[in-house]
């Protein structure tokens, strides 16, 4: 390894390289506001989506256990921010109380999900998980009636905003020179909450739990031989994985006003198991860098397609839509191709797609 | 009486595998369960420890064991080498070791690999290498060697000598030899019943799901039923 980068050795350059992306996460708002606002949402979101993506690689990376309905738990968190604190029922309740409420409210319904599926693995799970989704969805799409608890298909409005006393989070501000809009203090929020995230799925991978999680994904019967519960350890990936989606559905529901049963469909969910699969299963930074890309990259096609056919034919041929999906969809194969184990694989499942050659 | 069963019945559907088995093992014993495929064997042990539902009693230390989950019985000193190995594929030598130690809390977790190491030289040339490469019967060292690492009183292994050549079925049987003779009591399913007979203290005949014969191990060796049965001499 060449010695700038022997990281063992020199603990002095990690914390150096630490000091160099926390510098730029901090400055990175104002220099994509220059750019223009949307692009601050945009990396809010794609903040939100990493969230997203650390829960579920609880679940599918830590325990192995394939969730295709994981945006049910976005959407309950979203769902119980919004009622809590909306003009539909006239409650407006503080943020600082509800999160922990959407969270334990996911949490909840990650067991309701787990507890019937405790015997089913792989496919058959899977196909569960899809249909819970789905179940959430058109819950929410119809209990409008006979008591409007939803609101149906119109979704909730007017949600209030994150504030703490005078401090809202929608406002903008002048401070020391420099103006923060909605977004930017949404951004540093997220941040936040993403670092705490961060550092509390890098404890639990190298926490006793994290080791039986890891049985538990290789073999439950040799696990529960071991003194591992295995069945309280599925439950507990279901409900830690569905508590950091709550979060995020939370936070989701307060930055954008509005929600509406649209925004949990099942692509979504395929998209965030997209980002664990595409990042690296199991590996946290590799589950990151799969959501930033998969939130940034069709953003930044959607900004280039159009200019550049116009540069290279005169006019526009394909709608930016389209090839958007095209190259998206060709990308992932291609990692598929080339990269089975994912982007940054984690160390087990390297091992796993490895050659038999390379692994003696 | 370390373990005491007493009419263990298991029924898959309308099928009675296990047929009201009684079987005992003392402290200090090693005592082996013999028969034929289909037997019912390895449902009887999958039942003793829970993984299958079960009628009758199993006590086990004096303690009934009904009710109690599988996952328990690693911390009162109860372990399983589950037929088939049971290793974590994808994990090393080494943290399939670790993972056999998840039901202790204390801190010489460390020395009883390197104990474990002593015993078993080819697992510490292959400590870092993923259990799933290892021939079949290094896996089934390691099995042993991961059961041993929650230091169990009683051990059930089942069938070590399935699917292995001949050297490494002896070689698997010394080493069963030295965990008994480490002082660990040993419940052993086998097939091959000439070695586990020549194993064991005490052995059960099984046959259809019901026990046929039991006895000392040698006088079992000497039976003329268990002879034209299981060792393979056809009658005179």
């Amino acid at each position: 390894m060449h010695p700038l980068f022997d990281t063992k050795n020199s603990p002095r350059l990690v914390w150096a390289g630490v000091a160099v992306v926390a510098l730029t996460l901090l400055v990175l708002p104002f220099a994509l506001a220059q750019i223009g606002t949307t692009w601050v949402r945009i990396t809010n979101y794609a903040i939100l989506y990493v969230l997203l993506a650390l829960g579920l690689n609880i679940v599918v990376g830590f325990a192995g256990l394939l969730d295709l309905g994981y945006i049910a738990f976005y959407a309950v968190g979203a769902y119980t921010y919004a009622l809590l604190a909306s003009p539909h029922f006239g409650l407006h309740l503080p943020f600082w109380a509800i999160l922990p409420i959407g969270a334990l409210v996911a949490a909840f319904f990650g067991v309701l999900l787990g507890a019937p599926t405790l015997k089913l693995r792989g496919d058959y799970l899977a196909i569960v998980t899809l249909g819970f989704g789905e179940i959430v969805r058109i819950f929410l799409n119809n209990l409008s009636r006979p008591v409007n608890l939803t609101n149906g298909p119109q979704g909730v409005t007017g949600i209030d905003p994150f504030s703490l006393g005078d401090f809202s989070f929608a406002r903008s501000e002048t401070f020391l020179g420099l103006t923060f809009s909605g977004p930017i203090k949404y951004y540093y929020l997220l941040l936040a909450v993403m670092v705490g995230i961060l550092a509390l799925n890098v404890r639990l991978q190298d926490s006793r739990i994290g080791r039986a999680w890891e049985a538990v994904r290789e073999d439950e019967t040799a696990a529960r031989a071991m003194g591992i519960n295995t069945t309280h350890m599925k439950l507990l990936a279901f409900a830690m994985g569905a508590t950091f989606g709550g979060v995020a559905g939370g936070m989701f529901s307060a930055i954008q006003g509005f929600i509406s049963p649209e925004s949990f469909i099942l692509v979504e969910s395929i998209l965030v198991v997209s980002m664990v699969v595409l990042g690296g299963m199991g590996n946290i930074w590799g589950v990151v860098l799969g959501a930033v890309l998969l939130s940034f990259v069709p953003e930044i096609l959607r900004w280039t397609v159009e200019p550049m056919q116009r540069a290279l034919f005169g006019h526009m041929l394909v709608e930016p839509e389209v090839i958007r999906m095209l190259i998206f969809g060709f990308a992932l194969v291609l990692i598929m191709l080339y990269r089975p184990a994912g982007l940054l694989p984690s160390a087990v499942r390297k091992r796993e797609l490895a050659r038999d050659d390379d692994a003696a | 009486m370390l373990l005491e069963v007493r009419g263990l019945e298991v029924h898959y559907g309308g099928i009675r595998a296990v047929k009201g088995v009684d079987l005992e093992v003392h402290a200090g014993e090693l005592v082996c369960l013999i028969g034929a495929n289909g037997a019912g064997k390895t449902s009887a042990l999958r039942a003793i420890c829970g993984l299958h539902a079960r009628g009758g009693s199993v006590r086990y230390a004096g303690e009934p064991l009904e009710g109690r989950p599988v996952f328990e019985l690693p911390r009162r000193g109860l372990v399983m080498v589950p037929e088939g190995r049971g290793v974590f594929p994808q994990l090393t030598v080494e943290e399939n070791l670790a993972m056999g130690a998840f039901a202790r809390t204390d801190a010489d977790v460390g020395a009883d690999i390197a104990l474990r190491y002593q015993a078993f030289p080819r697992l510490r040339e292959r400590r870092h290498q993923t259990a799933g490469t290892l021939s079949g019967g290094e896996q089934q060292m390691l099995a042993i060697a991961r059961a041993l690492m929650s230091r169990p009183k009683l051990l059930l292994l089942d069938e070590p000598s399935m699917g292995l050549a001949p050297l490494m079925v002896a070689k698997i049987f010394d080493i069963v030899r030295e965990v008994a003779a480490q002082g660990v009591t040993i419940l052993l399913v086998e097939q091959n019943a000439r070695l586990a007979l020549e194993l064991a203290d005490r052995g059960y005949v099984m046959e259809s799901g019901a026990i046929t014969l039991s006895g000392e191990a040698k006088a079992l060796l000497a039976d003329r039923k268990v002879r034209e049965a299981y060792l393979g001499e056809g009658a005179g």
